[in-house]
């Protein structure tokens, strides 16, 4: 059995995030839900999570700073910004703060899985080259 | 003080009353010119007439003393004439005794040194207390003659001494007497008359030095005429003027002959005989120089009128005339204030309204998509086939809400203007470029006429394609296949362009055309979202130019967009709040 994508849906519209998950979920991916940018923290630090949707327009802690944390604790987490379009620029924001993508409110499911697919493999070639540079800086220390 | 401010206040009134009453531009105009009329004509009337009174006042009593000082000065001659004439003939009666003046030669004698001496004496009697002429040396003869019933004779008893008035002699030549009493040393009385001609009135009234039209002459008491007067009649005839005798001062009066002249008379009686000496002057001639004068303060108060008030009234227009326009230009600046800041609140609340539906929207989209994926998923069913096209349905009314909510939130988002230098022209072939396809489909005449020497302006491509794009839509729209639709570019105001794009299509009513650029009003129904014109309103509007329609019924539209050369400095103004 391959290996599924775990994905954190991070949105305080309950619905959404839930039915979001519920459709990705049949889709191959792994899905966890935050309601808060709160929660999805703790969430991200308890469990393995490949890749976040993250609502840029939250009460309390909003998208970009749950992203800044996010990108502080586990830079290799990939990050998908979704957005309305009152928030574009905040959004814009967010990708120059190291999120990868924006999408927009409502979107269409096969586009999300796309880019989250794609960001999936991007990540797992990152992953790669990290240990495969580790891989060889062991090999060079031990000097076989 | 109360009064005073409430008269400030009503002066106010006047000038701000009612200002939107339709006549109330021509009753400030009324009101101006009558108040500037009445504060400078009122004053300049009364000081006229003051001074005109003054003034004549003064100047007639500076024309008419030089008149009443001659006929004083002649009056006082006449007298100095009677009373030498008065006084040689009491010294004759005082000189001669009674007895001496009987002799015949004596008395010729008397009579030609007088006549030598003074002159005028036309002959001398002697006459006895019984009224007889007991001697006369002169011309006639008289002698034995009674004067006692003669008025002279009474006089001279009871006074001593008298002159008479001017009779007709025996020669028919005008004559007057003089007489005295003297008392003889026996106590008998007796009379010595001289008669004198009236010669030397004339010599004394030439002496006065009159003006041609004037005349001086002597009247009697009975207002019969001493002397010949030039006008008013002839020796001992009825005078025909009303002279007022009587008084010994000079007296200045008014009254008008027979041929209408107004005349000064200036009348003065004699102390020592029944005689008043007048000086009949025209008045024209005294007051000449008061007339001139009188004209000429005429005259320039008439000029001064005149130019009164036609400067008041050419300024009051003019004052009025700007006070219009600069309300006119008022009332526009405030109704395109007012439409800008709907359009700022309209595109504010469209904006939230549109970003509160778009998460119930994106719910919805989820549901409807999981529904899907679980009817794609699950086993078949009697209605899957169903199911799965109505949540097909949802999902594409969910993406059509989706690209009303995403264009109200573009309206109102503060879009960032990219400005280069660019040339019109290019811009309308490329916009009228999408366009052609459409216009060769539907056989519609698209008449392009692009002024070649227009200058580069400095605007934001991208923005004045979705524009013109727009405009051009709705003129596509408007007309029937066939129609035809012109797009022209020419100089516009203070170096700026002017675009026009017209169609000869169904054009639109006012009602229809004042709302053509609020947000969400459509003509189209279903097909538009009536945001296109709204949001190039504000674009245009941002890009420092404006943009107005002409339009009829069935005759057409027309949409003209004028655009600076350079934008304003703040290009991210109207409509974001």
């Amino acid at each position: 059995m391959p290996y599924k994508p775990h994905v954190l849906v991070v949105d305080d519209e309950k619905e959404f995030a839930d039915t979001l998950a519920k459709r990705l979920g049949l889709r191959d991916f792994k899905t966890a839900v935050a309601y808060s940018g709160q929660e999805a923290l703790t969430l991200i630090d308890k469990t393995n999570i490949d890749l976040v949707i993250l609502d840029v327009l939250m009460p309390g802690m909003d998208g970009c700073d749950t992203l800044a944390h996010i990108k502080a604790s586990h830079p290799l987490i990939q990050v998908l910004m979704l957005t309305g379009e009152a928030t574009v620029e905040r959004a814009i924001a967010g990708m120059k703060a190291g999120a990868l993508d924006f999408l927009m409110k409502p979107c269409d499911i096969e586009m999300i899985s796309e880019k989250l697919l794609g960001a999936f493999k991007l990540k797992s070639e990152h992953e790669a080259k990290i240990k495969e540079a580790e891989v060889n800086n062991i090999i060079s220390r031990k000097g076989w | 003080m109360w009064t005073v401010r409430n008269l400030v206040n009503q002066i106010d009134t006047l000038f701000s009353g009612g200002a939107d009453a339709p006549g109330h531009y021509q009753s400030l105009t009324r009101n101006i010119i009558i108040t500037m009329l009445v504060v400078t004509i009122l004053p300049l009337t009364v000081m006229g007439v003051l001074n005109h009174f003054q003034y004549g006042r003064h100047l007639r009593g500076e024309l008419i003393t030089p008149l009443a000082s001659s006929a004083g000065k002649a009056k006082h001659s006449f007298e100095l004439f009677f009373e030498e004439r008065l006084s040689t003939v009491r010294f004759i009666a005082n000189a001669y005794e009674y007895e001496d003046l009987l002799d015949d030669h004596t008395l010729n004698r008397l009579l030609r040194v007088l006549k030598t001496e003074l002159g005028g004496f036309v002959d001398l009697a002697i006459i006895n207390a019984d009224g007889d002429m007991v001697n006369y040396a002169g011309p006639y003869n008289l002698k034995g003659k009674s004067y006692t019933s003669q008025r002279s004779f009474q006089e001279v008893l009871i006074k001593g001494s008298y002159i008479s008035t001017v009779f007709m002699g025996h020669r028919k030549i005008p004559h007057l007497v003089v007489a005295v009493q003297r008392y003889s040393d026996e106590e008998t009385n007796w009379i010595i008359r001289a008669t004198i001609d009236t010669d030397r009135f004339y010599k004394l009234l030439g002496t006065i030095g009159l003006s041609p039209q004037s005349d001086a002459f002597l009247v009697n008491s009975d207002n019969i005429l001493q002397t010949h007067s030039t006008y008013y009649g002839k020796t001992l005839e009825p005078c025909r003027l009303d002279i007022p005798t009587g008084s010994q001062n000079t007296l200045i009066t008014e009254a008008t002959d027979a041929k209408g002249r107004q005349l000064l008379l200036a009348c003065s009686g004699f102390g020592n005989a029944d005689y008043t000496l007048v000086i009949a002057t025209p008045r024209s001639v005294v007051m000449r120089s008061w007339y001139a004068l009188k004209s000429d303060a005429l005259l320039v108060y008439a000029v001064s009128l005149l130019i009164i008030i036609f400067m008041v009234i050419k300024m009051a227009g003019a004052l009025v005339k700007r006070i219009k326009e600069s309300d006119e230009r008022r009332e526009i600046a405030l109704t395109e204030l007012q439409h800008t800041q709907k359009l700022s609140s309209i595109g504010r609340l469209a904006a939230g309204v549109a970003h509160e539906i778009n998460n119930p929207l994106a719910i919805i989209n989820e549901k409807a998509g999981l529904m899907e994926d679980l009817v794609a998923a699950g086993e078949d069913f009697s209605q899957k086939e169903r199911f799965s096209q109505l949540t097909a349905h949802i999902i594409t009314s969910v993406s059509r809400c989706k690209t009303i909510t995403h264009r109200l939130l573009g309206f109102a988002r503060k879009l960032d203007t990219v400005m280069e230098p660019l040339h019109i022209n290019h811009i309308l072939k490329e916009t009228f470029g999408f366009l052609e396809r459409e216009a060769l489909y539907r056989q519609i005449e698209v008449r392009l006429s692009l002024d070649p020497n227009l200058p580069t302006i400095s605007s934001d491509r991208g923005q004045l394609q979705q524009v013109f794009l727009n405009l051009l839509t709705n003129a596509f729209a408007a007309v029937e296949d066939g129609g035809v639709v012109s797009l022209t570019s020419a100089p516009g105001p203070e170096e700026g362009l002017l675009v026009t794009v017209k169609d000869n299509g169904c054009g639109m009513s006012e009602e229809v055309s004042k709302r053509i650029f609020d947000p969400f009003f459509s003509t189209k129904k279903e097909n538009g979202t009536g945001l296109g014109l709204s949001i190039s309103y504000g674009i245009i509007h941002k890009l420092g130019g404006s943009i107005t329609l002409a339009t009829q019924p069935g005759e057409g539209t027309q949409f003209t967009v004028t655009l600076p050369q350079n934008p304003p400095t703040d290009t991210q103004g109207s409509p974001e709040p």
